[in-house]
């Protein structure tokens, strides 16, 4: 199945200079959440603007479903909604006018049950009639979903959808875009919360200063990158780590209680069956092992310091 | 083409204009009372004739150009800047819309706006004044280009303008002046000489006396100028228009 989008080198340039994409190649899949984190002026933004047509390309080609966004922009536009990071609402439309007024951008005939059916689905329905600026920001957000989904789109472009949302709202928005994944939308969401881009997104791409490092399954990524750690709980407290295991680099924690070896799991060797039988050798009793595994916060970090250096 | 999009900002641009209907109608009808108050009552009982017609019924061409023009300009500029100020704009940015829907949807909708108002004057002098249109094909024409062509320069600087400031600055500093000095409320040839000359320089006189003699048969200059005048002007407007939409100025980043 072709890529329902197709980026190929896009470029952009501010004016003034700044160079704010270096060539970004990406294919995304029908049906995918694609996650895209970066840090702040990382690119993200103008990545998605420019696929939307907010912004004019410097070089490059975007094709959506084969339609390309210049030569081609109405049928590419028709099949893309846009929830840009920043929220813009008309303060004194109502939430029905603005989401009729959405779909008939789009040249759209009127369908109340379909818009009815989007604003059931973000619980907004009993706020129809409200004006926005009578919304919690929370539900402002969800009218500017609710706008983007007015014309029944198959690409969704999420930029920073839980920015500055507490923990509350963040779940209430994953479900949404689980939601609208089963219903067969493919999302492109950005993000720098980590823990979002690892429980919601398929791939996950970084990017930073104008490129996109890498895409990868968010699974493989992790198990790529993943750097984990071993924790030995030990039956007595020690003071210091035994000279014997000096090579290890192991670490104390728990107030003595218990080592921290941190290990690749991409290496060849471990190195923990060598280190069960030094443990032995040294003569300390384990009470409990367990693993854990570096978030991809971790991994991210590591990443951008790799392209700095 | 898109239709449904020119529709929907046709729609939601009237939408606000009937949810102030109240407001929309009712301060052009106080202020049109109060010019005939003060111009009508007051100086008309000096000035009682201007070329056969009252000096009442006179200015009621002026007073309706002059209103139609400040409220296209105001509407289109207002218009389109609101929606870039607050960051709405993204919306009809990424819709599968074309620049030239958008200024139909814009434009079309300031000058209804417009073109309301005028009416609304309009028929609050007849009943000031005894109102006659001697040509009122010419007056619709001369009338309904007015509020286009105004829309259109409104919609320019709503484009142009980075702050509310600019938008207020070419309305305030150029537009009213104008205006006023348009021959709205006089006849050219009151004027001493020197005047006159530099008013014909002024292309709202054009509009006004071409407009003035769709209602009276009475003009400062010559209909069919007049006629070439907003026709040139439409024309300018439009192209500068075209040329925001090929070089995307102030629109796209
Ligand atoms: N309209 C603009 N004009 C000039 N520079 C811009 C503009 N928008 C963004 N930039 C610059 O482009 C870079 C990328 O910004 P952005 O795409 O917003 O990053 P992100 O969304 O990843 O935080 C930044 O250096 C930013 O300052
Ligand atoms: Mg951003």
């Amino acid at each position: 199945m072709s890529p329902i989008l197709e980026i190929a080198d896009l470029r952009k340039t501010f004016p003034g200079g700044v160079e704010a994409l270096s060539g970004v190649s990406l294919e995304v899949r029908e049906g995918e959440i694609l996650a895209l984190l970066g840090p702040n002026g990382a690119g993200k933004t103008t990545l998605i603007s420019t696929v939307c047509g907010l912004t004019e390309p410097s070089g490059g080609t975007v094709r959506v479903a084969g339609h390309d966004i210049q030569r081609d922009f109405r049928a590419a536009r028709a099949l893309i909604g846009l929830v840009p990071q920043e929220i813009a609402l008309e303060p004194f439309q109502r939430v029905w006018d603005g989401v009729r007024f959405s779909r008939g951008l789009f040249g759209l005939p009127r369908d109340d049950a379909h818009l009815e059916s989007v604003l059931r689905q973000l619980s907004l329905w009993e706020k129809r009639a409200a004006q926005t600026r009578e919304l919690s920001g929370g539900m402002k957000r969800r009218v500017m979903i609710a706008k983007a989904l007015a014309h029944e789109p198959r690409v969704l472009f999420l930029d920073e959808p839980t920015a500055g949302v507490d923990v509350e709202l963040r779940r209430g928005m994953w479900e949404v875009v689980e939601r609208l994944k089963a219903e067969g939308v493919t999302i492109i969401l950005t993000t720098h919360y980590l823990e979002e881009a690892e429980a919601l997104a398929d791939r996950v791409g970084v990017v930073n200063r104008g490129e996109l490092l890498l895409v990868e399954e968010t699974g493989a990524l992790m198990d790529r990158m993943g750097r984990k750690e071993l924790v030995i709980e030990l039956q007595e407290p020690l003071d210091a780590v035994p000279a014997a295991l000096a090579d290890y680099g192991l670490e104390l924690a728990e107030g003595g209680a218990a080592l921290v070896y941190t290990y690749d799991r991409r290496s060849e060797r471990t190195g923990i069956t060598r280190l069960l039988a030094d443990l032995q050798a040294a003569g300390l009793a384990l009470r409990d092992l367990s693993t854990r595994q570096s978030s991809l916060e971790e991994i991210f970090v590591g990443l951008v310091q790799e392209d700095v250096a | 083409m898109n239709a449904g999009a020119i529709w929907a900002i046709y729609r939601y641009e009237m939408g606000r204009f009937f949810r102030t209907l109240a407001q929309s109608f009712i301060s052009p009808v106080i202020s049109t009372s109060l010019y005939f108050v003060v111009f009508g009552a007051a100086i008309g009982s000096r000035i009682d004739e201007v070329g056969g017609v009252s000096y009442g019924a006179f200015i009621v061409p002026g007073l309706i150009m002059l209103t139609v023009m400040t409220q296209a300009i105001t509407n289109a500029s207002f218009g389109i800047y609101f929606p870039k100020f607050i960051g709405t704009i993204y919306e009809v940015l990424s819709a599968p819309v074309s620049f030239l829907e958008v200024v139909v949807g814009y434009v079309g909708a300031a000058a209804t706006k417009a073109l309301f108002i005028g009416v609304v004057i309009m028929v609050t002098a007849s009943f000031f004044v005894d109102l006659r249109i001697a040509h009122p094909l010419p007056m619709a024409l001369f009338l309904v280009l007015t509020c286009v062509s105004f829309a259109l320069m409104g919609f320019i600087i709503g484009i142009w303008a980075k702050n509310f400031e600019q938008l207020q600055l070419v309305p305030l500093l150029i537009v009213t002046p104008l205006v006023f000095l348009g021959g709205s409320f006089y006849s050219i040839s009151m004027l001493p000489q020197a005047w006159q000359t530099i008013a014909l320089f002024n292309p709202v006189v054009y509009l006004v006396s071409g407009f003035r003699w769709s209602f009276y048969g009475m003009a400062d200059v010559p209909v069919a100028v007049s006629l070439v005048v907003i026709a040139g002007f439409l024309a300018l407007c439009l192209a500068a228009v075209w040329w925001i939409f090929r070089t995307g100025w102030r629109i796209r980043a």
